[in-house]
């Protein structure tokens, strides 16, 4: 069971980041669940969704200790760093994000510059797709092919003239 | 079998009502339902059915009333503060004996209160929570498909019983998404709507009233309300048992709670405490007999809720002192943890 913890500012897209991580685990017959956060907090705070991704039932689709956190600014880096489990994994956004010793010599930390990847590419919003190939890369819990069908989904078919970037920035994290 | 989709639990809300025919959905939007009213006015529109956004949600139920009482499947849908001001009319459609479906996605109270969940319209839903003596069909599912296959069949059993029936569910159930199977929904026979006014052409008028100004009448119509009550208690009480054969502790817990009770259960076993979850599906009718026959066999009961203790009465009732009854709750919008509820658990002094 993968417990994963996708945080940021709203508008970063870390609910869709969510949804994009139990769409892929529902493509490869596992059991998902994602909860975001719909608190006041949302609008221009913290953001943040619960996923669970396992290959049996989820009986609570809450999490306490998340196995992965994906901080992409410094409040949710802040606010949950804490809760990783020991033998977790928190991948950091360094564009926004900087990372003590204190955290470092605790969990590990995967760095990646998302902000400044998706900057070059040409959209910053592709920032939380970086972040996602980095996490297929390092947990191997989900395949990148299904992030890659996921978009399909998540987007809604106006948008999809965006799927292209966004297959590109999975595979810039997922490569690195 | 079905190809699965990742929904949120309002819209599986929504899909339920459209696969079971309702074409007439009236509301007015509040967080953290209107997912649910988003889907109906997108979906209703491809449909050609009826949706309106209604002026407030007095509004709302009484088009329900009017759609219900033409023979229309009808929905309406709110969370805690707009369902409150829909009671009037829920105690109206409840006297005539109309069906129709009501989906309250609650969010935390009292008052206006904020829009994080919470399960404290327990009371409002399966008491009654108009005036006059009335019951609600009270379901409580607790994943999207629950929201899903319960919806569908809501407006079956409101059919079938001429009743009211309430959908209960909380914010994070509303929000929450997960794998959905758009099961086909199979059309259960049943008996045609010959009360509904359809225009009196070639037949002789029905009517659809509440006031019974006759001596006595009022007296039987009430009488014959609560004979039907009666016929659903026998025939409708739906639950879930996890791991109860050799428990000596029993959670009961419904909605959210009892998603996370059950994680509690599977944490308590790995510790070698015997425990076990009922989950009511049904809130009304309640399943007392369940829950009266299980607590002869077993140390207490910890009913565990998001409120000040509402159900945690109905499990009281139905023990009648046969073991302890404990409450853990968390409100304004808290939620408990799996943890939280096994440490409860430890701390009960057990004998």
């Amino acid at each position: 069971m993968q417990r994963i913890l996708t945080a940021g500012f709203g508008g970063q897209g870390i609910v869709s980041m969510g949804k994009m991580l139990a769409y892929a685990g529902m493509k490869e017959d596992k059991h998902v669940s994602a909860l975001p956060s719909y608190g006041p907090e949302m609008r221009g705070g913290t953001a943040n969704c619960s996923v669970i991704i396992s290959e049996k039932e989820i009986a609570s689709p809450f999490i306490s200790h998340p196995d992965t956190l994906i901080a992409m600014n410094q409040a949710s880096l802040d606010k949950f760093s804490e809760l990783v489990l020991s033998d977790g994994l928190i991948i950091a956004n360094s564009s926004l994000v900087k990372v003590n010793s204190d955290i470092r010599n605790k969990i590990k930390v995967v760095e990646i510059s998302a902000d400044h990847i998706a900057v070059e590419f040409g959209n910053l919003k592709v920032a939380n797709m970086v972040a996602l190939g980095v996490f297929v890369r390092e947990t191997a819990e989900i395949k990148l092919d299904s992030l890659k069908t996921a978009l399909e989904k998540i987007f809604p078919p106006r948008r999809h003239n965006l799927i292209p970037i966004n297959i590109k920035a999975l595979e810039k994290g997922f490569k690195r | 079998m079905v190809e699965k989709v990742l929904m949120c639990g309002n819209g599986a809300v929504g899909e339920g009502a459209i696969q079971a025919g309702c074409r007439h959905y009236f509301g007015y939007p509040i967080t953290p339902q209107n997912e649910l009213t988003a889907y109906m006015a997108e979906r209703l529109g491809e449909l050609g059915g009826v949706f309106i956004q209604s002026e407030s949600e007095l509004a709302a139920i009484n088009m329900v009333f009017g759609a219900s009482a033409s023979g229309a499947r009808a929905m309406t849908s709110s969370s805690s503060p707009g369902i409150s001001l829909k009671q009037e009319g829920i105690s109206y459609i409840a006297a005539a004996e109309l069906p129709c479906v009501i989906v309250n996605i609650m969010r935390a109270g009292p008052g206006l209160g904020d829009i994080t969940p919470s399960q404290a319209d327990y009371f409002q839903a399966v008491k009654g929570g108009g005036h006059g003596d009335y019951r609600l069909i009270t379901i409580g599912p607790a994943s999207v498909q629950e929201l899903y296959d319960w919806t569908a069949k809501a407006f079956y059993l409101a059919d079938k019983y001429r009743n009211p029936v309430m959908i209960l569910g909380d914010g994070f159930l509303g929000q929450m998404m997960e794998p959905l199977e758009v099961k086909k929904i199979e059309e259960l026979k049943l008996p045609p709507k010959t009360w509904a006014l359809t225009g009196a052409k070639d037949r002789s008028a029905n009517i659809i009233r509440t006031l019974m100004l006759k001596v006595g009448e009022l007296e039987e119509h009430n009488k014959k309300i609560q004979d039907k009550y009666k016929r659903i208690e026998k025939e409708l009480i739906e639950y879930e048992a996890v791991l109860t054969d050799d428990a000596e502790i029993i959670l009961v817990a419904y909605g959210t709670c009892a998603r996370i009770c059950k994680e509690s259960v599977f944490l308590l076993r790995k510790e070698g405490i015997k425990a076990g979850l009922i989950r009511p599906i049904t809130l009304w009718p309640y399943p007392s007999a369940v829950i009266r026959k299980i607590s002869n066999n077993i140390k207490c009961i910890l009913t565990v809720e998001m409120n000040a203790g509402q159900m945690v009465e109905d499990v009281k009732l139905a023990v009648m002192g046969r073991c302890p009854v404990h409450f853990y709750g968390r409100m304004g919008g808290g939620v408990p943890t799996s943890k939280e509820i096994v440490d409860e658990i430890k701390g009960l002094e057990i004998k």
